[in-house]
């Protein structure tokens, strides 16, 4: 067996352990990418506990929502959602920003209204800041 | 019968690229007998005898020989034409074209092995395209990626050692 190695190794040349060693690089870089997970694929807009609409993350919108203090603006981009805008007196969900994960959500209390995402392979139900 | 006008003289060329295409048509035949996990995740031993036609006789005569076992290999497995084709054609043209590229490389550091894993590269990205921009148009097909890129990377390396060895045991037939 060792001869046999002994045999073929001095086929692979210094290049090509270069080579190689790329190779195996660029999959790890791409299952790292690819399968990262986490990606959000939907944005759920609660009202007063009621589901008021789902959209999907692929085409830039903007949804305003009724509420009991007045109306939040979600606005909605490819692979991300945000509350852009609410009538609440501390503003939290607003400053929560950009949401891009699987799971994470953004809760306007005083208007009752929340944004949250959903997607296949979320790491976790919420995020606390 | 009545004696056929048109002469057609084979030449030493011709000979020597039929024989090498029906070696390769021979391994992608056999090659379909093998049960794979997964479709697209092939050994490719047919490139073998494209890296050693292309070392010893040139990029011409491996790019004659390598379509030929495309457009041949798919005749005998009744896929020809069949989207199956199309993935095996854009594949063999994308490493052909990258080995016209990189059978320039130095050979005291790149030997058959590079080529090799260069060419199953090349191969499983246009078929990657070929797949995301017709057969299947949605990202998901990228999901599989990593798993293709290490096919690339094995089968790579073993088809360039079978033939970094052939090259060396067999005198040029």
């Amino acid at each position: 067996m060792k001869r046999k190695l002994a045999d073929w190794l001095p086929l692979v040349k210094p290049g090509d352990w270069l080579v190689i060693a790329a190779g195996l690089a660029l999959c790890g870089v791409a299952a790292a990418t690819l399968w990262r997970g986490g990606a959000p694929d939907k944005a759920v807009v609660r009202a007063g506990g009621e589901v008021f609409g789902e959209y999907g993350l692929n085409a830039p919108l903007r949804v305003e929502v009724p509420g009991p203090l007045g109306t939040t603006l979600i606005e909605i981009e490819p692979g991300r959602a945000r509350v852009a805008a609410d009538p609440g007196p501390r503003q939290y969900c607003v400053r929560q920003g950009w949401l891009t994960q699987a799971g994470s959500v953004a809760i306007c209390a005083p208007n009752q209204v929340s944004l949250s995402l959903t997607g296949r392979g979320g790491q976790y139900d919420s995020l606390n800041y | 019968m009545t004696p056929s006008t048109i002469e057609l003289v084979p030449t030493v060329e011709d000979r020597r690229i039929a024989r090498h295409a029906a070696a390769a048509i021979v391994l992608t035949v056999a090659e379909a007998a093998i049960p794979l996990p997964l479709p697209g995740v092939k050994p490719g031993l047919a490139n073998i005898v494209t890296l050693i036609v292309l070392a010893r006789w040139g990029w011409r005569e491996a790019v004659w020989v390598a379509l030929l076992r495309v457009v041949a290999g798919s005749l005998l497995l009744g896929q020809f034409l069949a989207p199956g084709f199309f993935l095996s054609f854009s594949g063999a043209v994308a490493s052909l074209v990258t080995l016209g590229f990189a059978m320039h490389l130095p050979r005291r550091w790149f030997g058959p092995v590079s080529l090799s894993i260069f060419a199953a590269f090349a191969h499983i990205g246009a078929q990657l395209v070929v797949a995301r921009l017709w057969l299947v148009p949605h990202d998901g097909v990228f999901y599989l990626t990593p798993v293709f890129a290490a096919a690339a990377v094995l089968f790579g390396v073993v088809n360039g050692l079978i033939a970094a060895r052939l090259l060396r045991d067999r005198p040029a037939a």
